[in-house]
């Protein structure tokens, strides 16, 4: 938004001072403190012919509209952050309503924990490759559902054939529930009944099989084709959606000067879908940081082997409900929502640049 | 995307946020604190009249509630005794719940909680750190208290071996108890040894020489459930026990200095290493849960497997009638071993306890002592195929296969029974690190001494953490 060049501010030049300036007096300021919280109908007059009521009916109307909101979100989810900044300087067990003040000991034995950094490589590990992954197929799928197919006539592009039955194809991961995508897939990896292995045996490639989630070395590989299948849908119909909405008469003249797709890809498509695909990578960041409920699910004792698939908020999970440690684990927690942010601001700092029009 | 009236989208927003700032000071107020809640015992009912039938003086016209954890062995057990608690103490509050943390957590905290929890399943809440917060209630009274079942003896006396110790943390009353008895071993199907010839394997060298022939005629030796590789626990720890005597488990479950390098363990890691290196396990395994290995297991496709007296009930649908279900205390090593081949691995389970802000204390000891009795305990067993923590209970019953071997190998094994402390003392550190740690070695991705080291490494570092609260026996 903030290189958004048309949200100029318009200043309002609210109606010709009726008399002279004068500075405000208490009682001014009485006035207009009272005219914020009554109904429009009642504004003195004295405040309706003021120069100033252009900006104090444009507060007015914001801040009784947004009061309701704003409160449920200040006590549902601002209060929350606060309380969980002060819980991780305790050592709350999370089972009684006891605990005490101990400072920052729950982040100074974070320093130590070996368990806590195997999860932090692993998450950012995830928050790398994710988006890359899944932004890349999604980018590349939905420019073949909206430019890849033969030219025909009287178009300037089209689609691959059957390009809207696809994209509904791709989005069926999306309906499904997450849970019931981490029982299928570990289904799916099992090594004596799972379809992968089977599929393989059949094809002959005995020596392919795997065990899949138990071996160290693959386990997470398995869990990022897995977050990548689900997310691929969205993004595909985000994209052909942005993609849509380019005007076709910029394709026309890209290929009238014999424009190849692969350049049309990068010089024409990509740079006017860019806000959307930076939109894109923030949420599967985010996505990708997250991961609970498929490592969860359906790793090998969740997280593991060893600790080759634990992310970090199953770890959080786990000290916090299986340890019975609620006050470390709130400080994991906030750790995990610093490196958010840092992401986020990331990520916004990339995107400081120009923005095209069309 | 043109907003271009004179309240702006960016403005929105950006006012938005001041106010949501002078909201929050407001909000402190209001909030009320996640952990906030009430400590005092202003809800407790008064305490009934002591009589010889109701040696614990029960408020006969308090209520009583109870909750069970809805699993595997369903609710139907408990209905059953609360109608018998009933009948003498008034009524009873009954639910279930596959989430004891997810309901009852809330309620612990707010200071209200229910007279008995079945404090069980994969979502239970961690009794140690529980009885840490002052939050259960010791059952001395209930343990000194005349039995149901035998009105001459002392609750006390009739408990399996091994049940009072699995209910104290720390100091020595006793605060949770666990109502079923497991026998956990080495678990194959009768017919299937009969197939090959063979008995059941006494020591190391006979494992071997069974699971050869086993492969021969197509059929693994051993399988587990990979996914949950705390499994091979069942047999690996009572076999070190078995290998060195009592104290060197005595040596792991108090986190001692090089408890896992001790020769015991190495012989053992060794031994079961030979199973992997050899071949003998089913295919696959690594990567399995435990229902399907216990379905490769009851299929067929696999001789052993190292489980608890669960399975005969959790295995049911998959069992084919004549397959024999039996189990064997885990097969030693040789002739040098500290303790006899009957030494299992024999515990009680499924845990309940009463909270200690519960309204009506002696009721839900009342009730649990209901449940030691005669009719209870028998009606346990009859309904869910378990064994239960009373002494006898189970004579003269008529059991199912596994669960007759159960007794048997329980029977036979007389005091010879371990039962380590790790899986509820240090419960990460067993499912998660040594479990970890056997499970890489198994599916042989590590030799026995990195697994030995791991499971040191995970030993030390827990002695170390001032965070988890330490227990010595």
């Amino acid at each position: 938004m903030a290189n958004d060049v048309r949200a100029v501010d318009t200043e309002p030049t609210g109606p010709a001072p009726r008399k002279d300036a004068r500075r405000a007096s208490f009682g001014d300021y009485l006035l207009f403190a009272a005219t914020l919280v009554l109904p429009p109908r009642f504004t003195p007059e004295r405040v309706r012919y003021d120069r100033r009521y252009r900006t104090l009916d444009k507060y007015r109307f914001i801040c009784w509209f947004l009061l309701a909101p704003v409160v449920l979100y200040a006590v549902l989810v601002i209060s929350p952050f606060f309380q969980a900044f002060y819980y991780s300087l305790t050592d709350w067990s999370g089972f009684s309503s006891e605990f005490s003040f101990v400072g920052l000991d729950n982040y100074e034995r974070m320093l130590d924990d070996s368990d806590f950094w195997a999860s932090v490589k692993n998450s950012l590990l995830l928050l790398i490759v994710a988006p890359l992954a899944t932004l890349g197929l999604g980018l590349f799928f939905a420019f073949m559902l909206q430019a890849g197919g033969r030219h025909r006539k009287s178009e300037a592009i089209s689609g691959v054939r059957g390009a809207k039955f696809y994209k509904v194809v791709y989005f069926f991961p999306q309906v499904l529930s997450v849970a019931i995508i981490g029982v299928v897939w570990g289904a799916m990896y099992d090594p004596i009944t799972g379809p992968i292995n089977e599929v393989l045996r059949t094809a002959g490639l005995e020596s392919w099989t795997q065990n899949w989630l138990a071996n160290p070395d693959i386990a997470m590989l398995c869990v990022l084709f897995v977050l990548c299948w689900m997310f691929i849908g969205f993004y595909v119909v985000l994209f052909s959606a942005a993609m849509g909405s380019v005007p076709k008469d910029i394709y026309e003249a890209a290929l009238l000067d014999g424009a190849s797709r692969p350049t049309t890809f990068f010089r024409v498509t990509l740079p006017l879908i860019w806000d959307t695909v930076h939109t894109g990578w923030i949420y599967m960041g985010i996505q990708a940081l997250d991961a609970f409920a498929i490592v969860h699910i359906m790793t090998i004792n969740a997280g593991g082997p060893g600790n080759s698939t634990l992310v970090t908020p199953v770890y959080l999970y786990k000290k916090a409900f299986d340890s019975g440690q609620a006050g470390y684990a709130t400080a994991v927690g906030v750790v995990l929502l610093i490196i958010t942010m840092i992401f986020a601001a990331v990520m916004m700092l990339f995107n400081r640049r120009e923005r095209i029009e069309y | 995307m043109g907003l271009t009236s004179d309240v702006n989208r960016r403005d929105v927003i950006k006012r938005a946020g001041a106010l949501g700032l002078v909201a929050v000071p407001g909000m402190t107020a209001l909030s009320g604190c996640a952990s906030g809640g009430g400590d005092d015992n202003k809800d407790k009912v008064d305490k009934g009249e002591k009589t010889k039938d109701n040696p614990l003086g029960v408020n006969e016209k308090a209520g009583l509630e109870v909750v069970i954890f809805n699993g595997g062995f369903g609710d139907q057990y408990a209905l059953d005794a609360e109608k018998v608690y009933s009948d003498s103490y008034g009524k009873v509050t009954h639910s279930k719940t596959q989430k004891i943390r997810t309901k009852m957590q809330p309620r612990m905290v707010k200071g209200n909680p229910p007279d008995v929890i079945n404090n069980s399943g994969a979502e239970n809440m961690d009794i140690a750190s529980l009885i840490d917060d002052k939050q259960v209630s010791d059952l001395e009274t209930l343990l000194d208290s005349p039995s149901l079942f035998d009105p001459s003896k002392k609750v006390r006396d009739l408990m399996m071996p091994g049940t009072v110790e699995k209910g104290t943390f720390g100091d020595d009353k006793m605060y949770q108890l666990n109502y079923a008895y497991t026998v956990y071993g080495t678990w194959f199907s009768q017919k299937a040894l009969d197939g090959l010839e063979v008995e059941y394997p006494k020591t190391w060298d006979e494992m071997l020489a069974v699971c050869a022939k086993a492969k021969k005629s197509g059929m693994a030796g051993w399988t587990y459930a990979g996914k949950h590789p705390y499994y091979f626990a069942f047999t690996i720890y009572p076999f070190i026990g078995k290998i060195g005597g009592q104290d060197v488990l005595k040596a792991i479950d108090n986190l001692e200095p090089n408890a896992w390098k001790q020769d015991a363990v190495k012989k053992a890691f060794e031994a079961y290493y030979e199973l992997r290196a050899k071949d003998y396990i089913l295919k696959g395994t690594p990567g399995i849960d435990h229902i399907q290995s216990q379905t490769q297991w009851t299929k067929g496709n696999a001789l052993f497997i190292p489980n608890g007296s669960w399975v005969e009930n959790e295995a049911k649908s998959t069992t084919p009638k004549d397959f024999g279900m039996t189990v064997m205390p885990p097969t030693g090593l040789d002739k040098s071993d500290a303790m006899p081949f009957e030494t299992l691995w024999a515990e009680a389970s499924e845990p309940f306890f009463v909270p200690a802000k519960a309204k009506n204390v002696e009721g839900g000891m009342e009730f649990l002592r209901v449940m030691m009795g005669k009719e209870a305990t028998q009606n346990f067993t009859k309904q869910v195929s378990s064994l239960t923590c009373v002494k006898g209970a189970a004579d003269g019953l008529q059991l199912s296969p596994g669960l007759a071997s159960a007794k048997k190998a329980l029977d036979a094994a007389g005091d010879n029974i371990v039962s380590p402390r790790l899986p509820d003392w240090y419960l990460t550190l067993h499912k998660e690190k040594v479990g970890g740690a056997i499970a890489a070695m198994m599916a042989g991705d590590i030799k026995p001494d990195e697994a030995m080291k791991r499971a040191q490494q995970a030993a030390d570092e827990v002695a170390k953490d001032d965070s988890v609260k330490k227990y010595k026996r």
